[in-house]
C-alpha cells in the first residue's frame, strides 16, 4: 500500500499550566481523574497514533469529552499538540511558520463545522468563495467558480441570500460548498452533520458519499454516530477519554469490538443495514469445475453438500443439485452441462447491504452465490451465516 | 504605652511632610508646563485649526445649507423621512430661539471629539482584546477615567495647555471615550468562536481575521459604545464650557451663576436635542447595517 497522505504519531495534547510537566504522569498510566485532581491538568489526547491514506473517509468517533473534535483540529493546527508529530504529505506539520501555516491551511486542508460557521455578515456566494478570497483570488474568477460548487450541493439560486435566511441543512450544505470550493486535498468535517435533523442527515450523508465518487478527497470526519461512521467510513477509529480504543474497517469494528466499550456502541447497530454480504460470506467450497455431467457427478460426491457451483473458464455459471446430475447420467454421462441442469437461484453482489438480501437468502434452500460483476464466484451466502451475524457479537 | 491617641484619632502623616509633598508635587508639574507646554501646545496645534476650520464651516454657511447637508446625512444613514423631519423641526426651533450659533460650535466640538474618540477608541480596544494583559492593564485607567471627577484632570490639562478649545476637547475624550474602548474590547471577545475559527481554519491572516470577521461581527457592540461615547461627550459640553470652550455650555453656565432659569432650560433642551439626534441616527445606522446578522449563530 502506498504511504500514508496524514500521518500522527505519539500524539499528547494536555490542557493546563504546564503541559510538558504532566506528560510523564500520563505515560506511567495514570488515570484522566488522578492527573486532574493532582496537577490541575486536563488530559485530552494520550498516544494517538493513526495513519490515514489518500482518497478514503476516515472516521473518527467518540462520545462527548472523547477528545475527537480536539484530535480534529490537530490536523490543521487549529490546537498545537504538547508533544507528537503531524505528518501529512510528507511535511511535518510542527515545524511549518506562521506563514507556511497559513498557506497550508489554504491549499492543503479545509474544514466544515458543526455548527456551520459561516460569515453571518457574507452573503451565501461570499460565504462559499471565502476560501478564495483569503487566497485573494480575482472577483469574477472565484464567485464564478463558488457558483458552480452551490450548484453542485443543490443551492443553484440562493447566491444572493444570507445564511440566517436558510435552514440548517441549507447553511451546511453552504458549509460543505465552502470547503469544497478552495480545491483542497483533505476535507475536515467536525461533527458536521450532527446539528441536522435525521432525514436531512441522511440526505446529507448519500450526498457526501455521491460527492466522494467523483472526487476522491481525503476525508476525515468526526461523528458521535456509530451508524453515520459506518455508513460514511472506509475506516473507523473509536476515541475514549482521549484514547484510542480500537482502529479498523467498519466491518472488523462491529464483528470484533476488542473492548467492552467498543462493544457496548457496536450492540445497537443494525447490522443488516451496516454490514456488506462480503464481510459475512463463506468461501465456496463446493466448486465443480468439470464440464460433462459424469465428471461433475464424481466431483460432487467428494464434497459434503449435495449441490455444487458450476464455474467455467468464463466464471461463474449456475448452481447445479446433486439430484440434477444423477438424473442426467443415466441419459449419457459424457454430454456437457446445459442451461436446464442449473437451479433457478438468482447470484447475490458482494457489495449489497445483507438488509437487501435477506428475503432471498431465506427463500433459498442452499445458499446463494455471491458473484462480483466480472462474473467471478466470491463465495456464498447461507441462512447459517446469516443468522449468526444478525444475532449479535456474541454469536461469532 | 503612655500614648494610645492613636486608637482614637487616626495617625494622620506630619502637617509638613503633606505640605511638602503636595509642594514637590505640585512644582514638580508647573515646572513640567513651563519647559514642555509649548511643544504640547504645538503638538494639539493641528487638532486646533481643524477644529477653527470647521467651527466657521458651520457658522459661515447660511442655516438652510447646514440644515440640508445634516438632513442628506441623517437620511443617508437611516432611510427614515420620520427621523428627517423630525431634525429639520429640531434644528428650526433652535434657531428660532437664538440659539443656532451655540448650537454649530457645540456640534463642530462634538464631532470633533466623537471621530477622536473612535480613531483612539477602537484600536485600544482591539489591543485589549487580544491579550489579557492587555485587558487588565487598560480597564483600571478605564475606570479612573470614568469615575474621577471632570474638574480634577481639567486642572493639569488646563495648567499645560491654558484655557480654550483643544483643553475641553482633550477633557470631552478622556470623559467619553471609555464606552467605545470597553464595548470595542467586549464586541471582539463575543464574535462567535467557530466562526473565527473557520476563518482561521481558511487560512486567514490576523489581519484578515480582524477585518473581515472579528470587527464586522463586533459591529453592533462597537456601535453601541460609539453611540455612548456621544451622549457622554454631550453631557461634558457644560463642564467643558469652564475651560472656555464655546457653545451651548456657557449659557448654561451664565445662567447657574447668574439664575436664569430660562436661559439654562432652552440651552439645556438644545443640547438635548442633539443628544437625541445623535443617538437616533446612529442607533438607526447600526440596525441597517447589521439586518442579517440576527438569529444565524445558532440556525
Amino acid at each position: 500500500m502506498a504511504d500514508p497522505l496524514i500521518q500522527i504519531e505519539g500524539l499528547y495534547k494536555i490542557f493546563g499550566d504546564d503541559p510538558l510537566s504532566v506528560v510523564p504522569l500520563v505515560k506511567e498510566g495514570k488515570s484522566k481523574d488522578d492527573i486532574l485532581a493532582e496537577t490541575g491538568h486536563a488530559v485530552g489526547l494520550k498516544d494517538i497514533n493513526l495513519s490515514i491514506h489518500r482518497g478514503k473517509i476516515y472516521v473518527i468517533m467518540g462520545l462527548s469529552g472523547s477528545g475527537k473534535s480536539t484530535l480534529i483540529r490537530h490536523f490543521n493546527r487549529l490546537i498545537d499538540p504538547t508533544q507528537g508529530r503531524i505528518m501529512v504529505d510528507g511535511v511535518d506539520v510542527m515545524t511549518l511558520s506562521q506563514d507556511e501555516l497559513e498557506q497550508f491551511r489554504r491549499h492543503k486542508m479545509s474544514m466544515v463545522f458543526q455548527r456551520f460557521g459561516l460569515m453571518p455578515h457574507h452573503t451565501v456566494l461570499e460565504n462559499v468563495a471565502y476560501g478564495l478570497t483569503i487566497q485573494k483570488v480575482e472577483k469574477t474568477a472565484r464567485e464564478k467558480k463558488a457558483t458552480e460548487w452551490l450548484e453542485t450541493v443543490g443551492l443553484g439560486g440562493y447566491e444572493k441570500q444570507y445564511p440566517s435566511q436558510l435552514s440548517g441543512g441549507q447553511q451546511q450544505r453552504v458549509g460543505l460548498a465552502r470547503a469544497l470550493c478552495t480545491d483542497a486535498e483533505i476535507l475536515l468535517m467536525d461533527e458536521a452533520f450532527s446539528a441536522l435533523d435525521p432525514l436531512i442527515r441522511s440526505e446529507m450523508q448519500d450526498q457526501l458519499i455521491e460527492l466522494q465518487e467523483k472526487l476522491h478527497k481525503t476525508i476525515i470526519f468526526i461523528t458521535h454516530d456509530l451508524d453515520e461512521a459506518l455508513r460514511l467510513g472506509d475506516r473507523i477509529a473509536i476515541l475514549k477519554d482521549g484514547e484510542l480504543v480500537q482502529e479498523g474497517a467498519p466491518e472488523e469494528i462491529l464483528l470484533s469490538p476488542k473492548t467492552d466499550y467498543v462493544e457496548a456502541f457496536v450492540k445497537d447497530v443494525n447490522r443488516a443495514r451496516a454490514l456488506t454480504v462480503e464481510t459475512v460470506m463463506k468461501p465456496a467450497a463446493c466448486r465443480i469445475t468439470e464440464t460433462t455431467i459424469g465428471k461433475a457427478l464424481e466431483q460432487m460426491k467428494t464434497f459434503s453438500g449435495d449441490y455444487g457451483y458450476h464455474i467455467s473458464d468464463d466464471g461463474y455459471q449456475g448452481i447445479i443439485l446433486q439430484e440434477t446430475l444423477e438424473t442426467a447420467v443415466k441419459e449419457d454421462a459424457n454430454t456437457e452441462i446445459c442451461e436446464k441442469q442449473y437451479e433457478d437461484v438468482s447470484s447475490i453482489s458482494p457489495e449489497s447491504v445483507i438488509e437487501e438480501v435477506i428475503p432471498e437468502t431465506l427463500d433459498t434452500e442452499y445458499p446463494l452465490p455471491v458473484v462480483n460483476e466480472e462474473g467471478d464466484l466470491q463465495g456464498q451466502l447461507s441462512r447459517a451465516s446469516l443468522a449468526q451475524v444478525l444475532g449479535g457479537p456474541h454469536s461469532i | 504605652m503612655s500614648d494610645a491617641s492613636w486608637l482614637t484619632k487616626f495617625p494622620q502623616m506630619d502637617r509638613s511632610d503633606l505640605l511638602s509633598i503636595k509642594k514637590t508635587l505640585d512644582g514638580g508639574f508647573r515646572e513640567f508646563s513651563r519647559s514642555y507646554g509649548d511643544y504640547i501646545e504645538s503638538f494639539f496645534d493641528p487638532l486646533l485649526y481643524f477644529l477653527v476650520w470647521l467651527e466657521k464651516l458651520l457658522l459661515q454657511s447660511p442655516w438652510w445649507l447646514v440644515i440640508i447637508v445634516v438632513t442628506a446625512i441623517v437620511f443617508s444613514a437611516t432611510r427614515s423621512w420620520k427621523l428627517c423631519l423630525s431634525v429639520v423641526f429640531a434644528f428650526l426651533v433652535i434657531g428660532y430661539f437664538g440659539m443656532w450659533d451655540n448650537t454649530m460650535r457645540t456640534l463642530s466640538i462634538i464631532t470633533v471629539c466623537t471621530l477622536l474618540s473612535i480613531a483612539l477608541g477602537i484600536p485600544i480596544g482591539i489591543l485589549m482584546a487580544r491579550s489579557d494583559r492587555m485587558q487588565s492593564f487598560v480597564t483600571p485607567i478605564l475606570d479612573i477615567m470614568q469615575t474621577m471627577p471632570a474638574f480634577v484632570y481639567l486642572i493639569p490639562v488646563v495648567m499645560l495647555l491654558g484655557i480654550g478649545k483643544v483643553p475641553g476637547v482633550i477633557a470631552v475624550i478622556i470623559y467619553a471615550i471609555p464606552p467605545v474602548i470597553r464595548l470595542t474590547n467586549l464586541g471582539i471577545r463575543l464574535v462567535d468562536k467557530e466562526v473565527l475559527e473557520a476563518a482561521t481554519a481558511f487560512g486567514a491572516s490576523r489581519s484578515q481575521r480582524l477585518w473581515g470577521v472579528q470587527l464586522p461581527l463586533a459591529m453592533p457592540t462597537i456601535m453601541a459604545g460609539i453611540n455612548q461615547t456621544i451622549m457622554m461627550a454631550l453631557a461634558m459640553v457644560v463642564i467643558a464650557s469652564m475651560i472656555g470652550v464655546k457653545g451651548l455650555g456657557q449659557p448654561v453656565l451664565k445662567s447657574i451663576t447668574n439664575q436664569y432659569f430660562t436661559l439654562g432650560l432652552f440651552n439645556g433642551l438644545a443640547i438635548v436635542a442633539l443628544a437625541i439626534i445623535f443617538d437616533r441616527v446612529s442607533q438607526a445606522y447600526a440596525k441597517r447595517s447589521q439586518r442579517h446578522m440576527g438569529g444565524n449563530q445558532h440556525g
